[in-house]
């Protein structure tokens, strides 16, 4: 109860905070509107204007500030607009419809979820291998390691390049980028997951005289669990912004990369601000229901918290 | 036709290799064999793509890709200044810092620490890089709009890091400050930023990695005519492959040295901890 | 400040007068401390007995300032223990050492001198000294990790020496030791009492230990955490190892013994 006080006392604080950050983003813009349609501000001439902060020309000219809030392409919209604006691509629109952002969201979210269940699937099958076989377990592990920290998102554009000249194009080659974006993540967390239970419990498995199989199936993979839905968590975020930066080099029209990509053209503020709460919400929703399904596994194996 | 065979050949010769070297666990077998494995797909990549005649601009050659990185230093050298240099390790510095002292702000109360630790957890599992249009529109294509899309990316993860950190020490150790009469700021620097520092480079260490991705990945978006992620946007554009996997192999050396430094500074600074005795 | 306070010897050091302490928890509040009437002179060894819940490691944390009574009176060299602990009248020893692993163990035993604002040289002196005392010389060194449990725990317990409060309050400080090193400690922890004329209390739960030890044993029970009896103990203050099989030895802890089963302890 107390901490959901304090989160909306954050959450309003940041709100607050936006709204009033939009009058020193939002005043030149709207002075340059206000003089064009005939009043007077201060300073008068447009390129003394553009040499003064943003809270300057504020304090120049209090009595403009009204539109600030209200612009049709603001440097920094203001909440309502993006949230009218969410509301208005999302329930006001069919979802078949071009402007519909439920349309452009499941473009992307296919894509997610395929690479997702390649990336996952693959990658459990390597980590059951890598803990069976020592020879992978050294040649591969320590690259699978070093992937981690260098941003293989950069073959993106190529993949897509690539793909595209012989013909591949669509949902596959961005659910390819999303794969490997989620596979080694889940490679190296299903390893640690595999090998976590401990000498005790492995030597108890020896004195049943237990096979392998039994060993992986009985004990190593109900251990596991835990370790691949912390790695799943962060292989699905990665696989959605892989789908999304997929999106980007072929000026793809559908989808929400293609969306930001569209509204930093045009300078559509308000559907570039509208477009990233979108993947954001889609991100939650994604991390969330891989929550759920965690706690209703977990729950079944008797290992709830 | 040879190509192929070939390939297959050194592949079994390589596996029978590996298998002869893993069947003692030395920490000279743990060396060698991940070389031999990475060795032998260099290998097999090259006798493939010759052999079946793949189009360069499909998939280079190994070698292709060598003789481009070594033929283009001054460029790749310039586009690593431009992204890694200034965007990633400029935003990098000024995101950790501010992270590290929003924790260290926000540490005398409960009530901001409730409050922010959920809302930042939220908010270092969006995908964040999507802000890198309206940080690009705000600051300019040049640098600056990279370095503020990576300050973006990082602040979170070390903000959580850090507060989940500074709150790791026990009952015990607290009362033990506790009985020594020490005021909160001693009982910081004494206890709860030692302790915290496992946690604050957990953070750290996963920021480099999404420094490189910020810089790059905002450079779609929008940038001057140099810098890593302009470079592979408009090699694949004109079809220029090899000069993209040799921008790859720059990204990949620069984010592994990145990492490997931050893990050496943390296994200097936190010696003490179980997972650095190992 | 004022460090050394010299005290009337007949005053007590520790004065406990109908001591109550409410825990409320989720399930209700819970009485963790019943008119708790207790004195403690100085130079007194006092072991406090009783099962888990008795309230025996809840007095000394109050005695410590580190919990607060509900009600009653509890003074420390004649000071409210939060005015005692801020003039650092004493030294606490916890259940486990709690040293810091990124501190070696004199940088350790450092740590409360540093935040008392001691000289550097007086510190590098009363290190060498507390060493010494708890047979820890040329460890100073080493890391925690690097020790067993038992050096760890001598370590902790120099710790609480270092600033030389006259009292010493120690919360089962060898209960995860094993008996043969907490025999050794025993009887070094008693003969650093007799060097030191420390007033020492001692949370326990071995009999053997309490009556080993102590020139006082103070017998508790749970439910609510009551005091059943208080023992004076006629063993003389020399005790070698092997006092416990004498008649006198056994006939306390069989005192002992019977002032937790009144108390029901054993339920």
């Amino acid at each position: 109860m107390k901490t959901l006080l304090a989160v909306l006392s954050v959450v309003g604080a940041i709100v607050v905070v936006w709204y009033l950050a939009c009058i020193p983003m939002n005043i030149a813009g709207v002075l340059t509107a206000a003089e064009r349609a005939g009043a007077e501000v201060s300073p008068p001439e447009a390129r003394e204007r553009r040499d003064m902060s943003g809270m300057a020309l504020t304090l120049r000219n209090p009595t403009q500030i009204g539109p600030v809030w209200s612009q049709d392409r603001p440097r920094l919209p203001a909440p309502h607009q993006v949230v009218i604006e969410l509301w208005d691509t999302t329930v006001n629109k069919k979802i078949t419809s071009k402007r519909s952002l439920i349309y452009h969201s499941w473009i992307t979210l296919s894509a997610t979820l395929l690479g997702f269940a390649i990336g996952t699937g693959l990658g459990i099958l390597l980590a059951v291998g890598i803990v069976q076989s020592r020879v992978m377990d050294m040649a591969v592990m320590p690259w699978a390691i070093v992937s981690q920290t260098i941003p293989i998102i950069a073959l993106a554009p190529m993949i897509i390049v690539v793909l595209y000249s012989i013909g591949v194009q669509g949902l596959l080659p961005k659910a390819i980028i999303s794969a490997y974006l989620s596979f080694f993540p889940v490679v190296v967390g299903m390893v640690k997951g595999l090998r976590s239970p401990d000498q005790m419990q492995m030597d108890l498995m020896r004195t049943y005289n237990a096979t392998d199989g039994q060993r992986l199936w009985k004990l190593r993979l109900p251990a596991s669990m835990p370790y691949l839905f912390a790695s799943l968590k962060v292989g699905i975020a990665a696989s959605l912004v892989g789908a999304i930066v997929g999106e980007l080099p072929t000026g793809a029209v559908a989808g929400l990369g293609a969306r930001l990509l569209a509204g930093s053209y045009y300078g559509q503020t308000v559907q570039i601000w509208s477009a990233l709460f979108a993947a954001a919400i889609v991100a939650a929703l994604l991390v969330a229901l891989l929550g759920v399904i965690e706690r209703a596994l977990l729950r079944r194996m008797g290992q709830a918290a | 036709m040879i190509g192929v065979v070939s390939a297959l050949a050194v592949w079994a010769g390589a596996m029978w290799l590996n298998m002869r070297l893993a069947a003692r666990d030395t920490a000279f077998a743990r060396a060698v064999v991940p070389v031999v494995f990475g060795v032998t797909i260099l290998v097999m990549w090259e006798l493939l793509v010759r052999g079946l005649q793949v189009s360069a601009v499909i998939l280079p050659p190994p070698s292709a890709i060598a003789q481009t990185f070594a033929g283009n230093l001054p460029t790749l050298w310039a586009d690593f200044q431009q992204t890694f240099l200034k965007g990633a390790l400029g935003g990098y510095v000024i995101g950790c810092s501010a992270a590290f002292l929003t924790a260290l702000a926000i540490d005398r109360s409960d009530f901001l620490r409730r409050g922010l630790l959920p809302v930042g957890n939220f908010v270092a599992a969006l995908p964040i890089v999507g802000t890198a249009p309206i940080l690009v529109m705000w600051f300019g294509f040049d640098w600056q709009s990279k370095a503020a899309v990576v300050v973006v990316m990082v602040y979170f993860p070390v903000l959580v890091n850090t507060v989940a950190g500074l709150s790791a020490t026990d009952a015990m150790q607290r009362d033990l400050m506790h009985t020594y009469g020490a005021s909160p700021a001693q009982s910081l620097i004494k206890l709860r930023l030692p302790a915290a520092m496992p946690f604050v480079f957990n953070g750290l260490k996963i920021a480099t990695t999404l420094a490189l991705i910020g810089a790059i990945v905002a450079e779609f978006f929008g940038s001057p005519i140099v810098g890593m992620g302009f470079r592979i946007s408009t090699s694949v554009g004109s079809l220029d492959l090899a000069m993209v996997w040799a921008q790859i192999v720059v990204a990949a050396l620069a984010g592994s040295l990145f990492y490997g430094a931050i893990a050496l500074i943390e296994s200097r600074v936190t010696f003490w901890h179980p997972a650095q005795r190992s | 400040m004022e460090r050394h306070r010299k005290i009337p010897v007949m005053t007590p050091v520790i004065d406990a007068k109908s001591l109550n302490l409410t825990f409320t928890t989720k399930d209700g509040p819970v009485q963790a401390l019943k008119d708790v009437d207790l004195r403690i002179k100085a130079g007194d060894f006092v072991s406090f007995i009783g099962p888990s819940g008795c309230g025996k490691t809840t007095f000394l944390r109050c005695v410590a300032g580190l919990e607060t009574p509900t009600s009653g009176s509890l003074t420390v060299n004649g000071m409210t223990p939060d005015e005692a602990r801020q003039a650092r009248a004493y030294g606490y020893v916890f259940q486990a050492a709690g040293l810091y692993p990124w501190r070696s163990v004199a940088r350790n035993i450092r740590l409360p001198l540093e935040i008392m604002g001691y000289s550097r040289a007086e510190m590098a002196e009363r290190v060498e000294k507390v060493l010494k005392l708890v047979d820890l010389e040329g460890f100073g060194g080493k890391y925690p990790w690097q020790l067993s449990g038992g050096m760890q725990q001598r370590a902790s317990i120099a710790r609480a020496l270092s600033f030389d409060a006259d009292i010493l309050l120690m919360d089962e400080p060898f209960g995860a030791l094993d008996e043969i090193v907490r025999d050794h400690l025993n009887e070094q922890l008693l003969k650093l009492w007799r060097d030191t004329q420390k007033t020492i209390g001692f949370v326990t739960h071995s009999i053997p230990e309490a009556v080993y030890l102590s020139t006082k044993i103070v017998v508790m029970s749970p439910r609510p955490g009551r005091i059943t009896d208080v023992i004076d103990s006629p063993l003389p203050p020399d005790r070698p190892l092997d006092i416990r099989d004498s008649r006198d030895f056994i006939d306390i802890a069989h005192r002992v013994r019977d002032g937790l089963r009144a108390g029901h302890a054993y339920d």
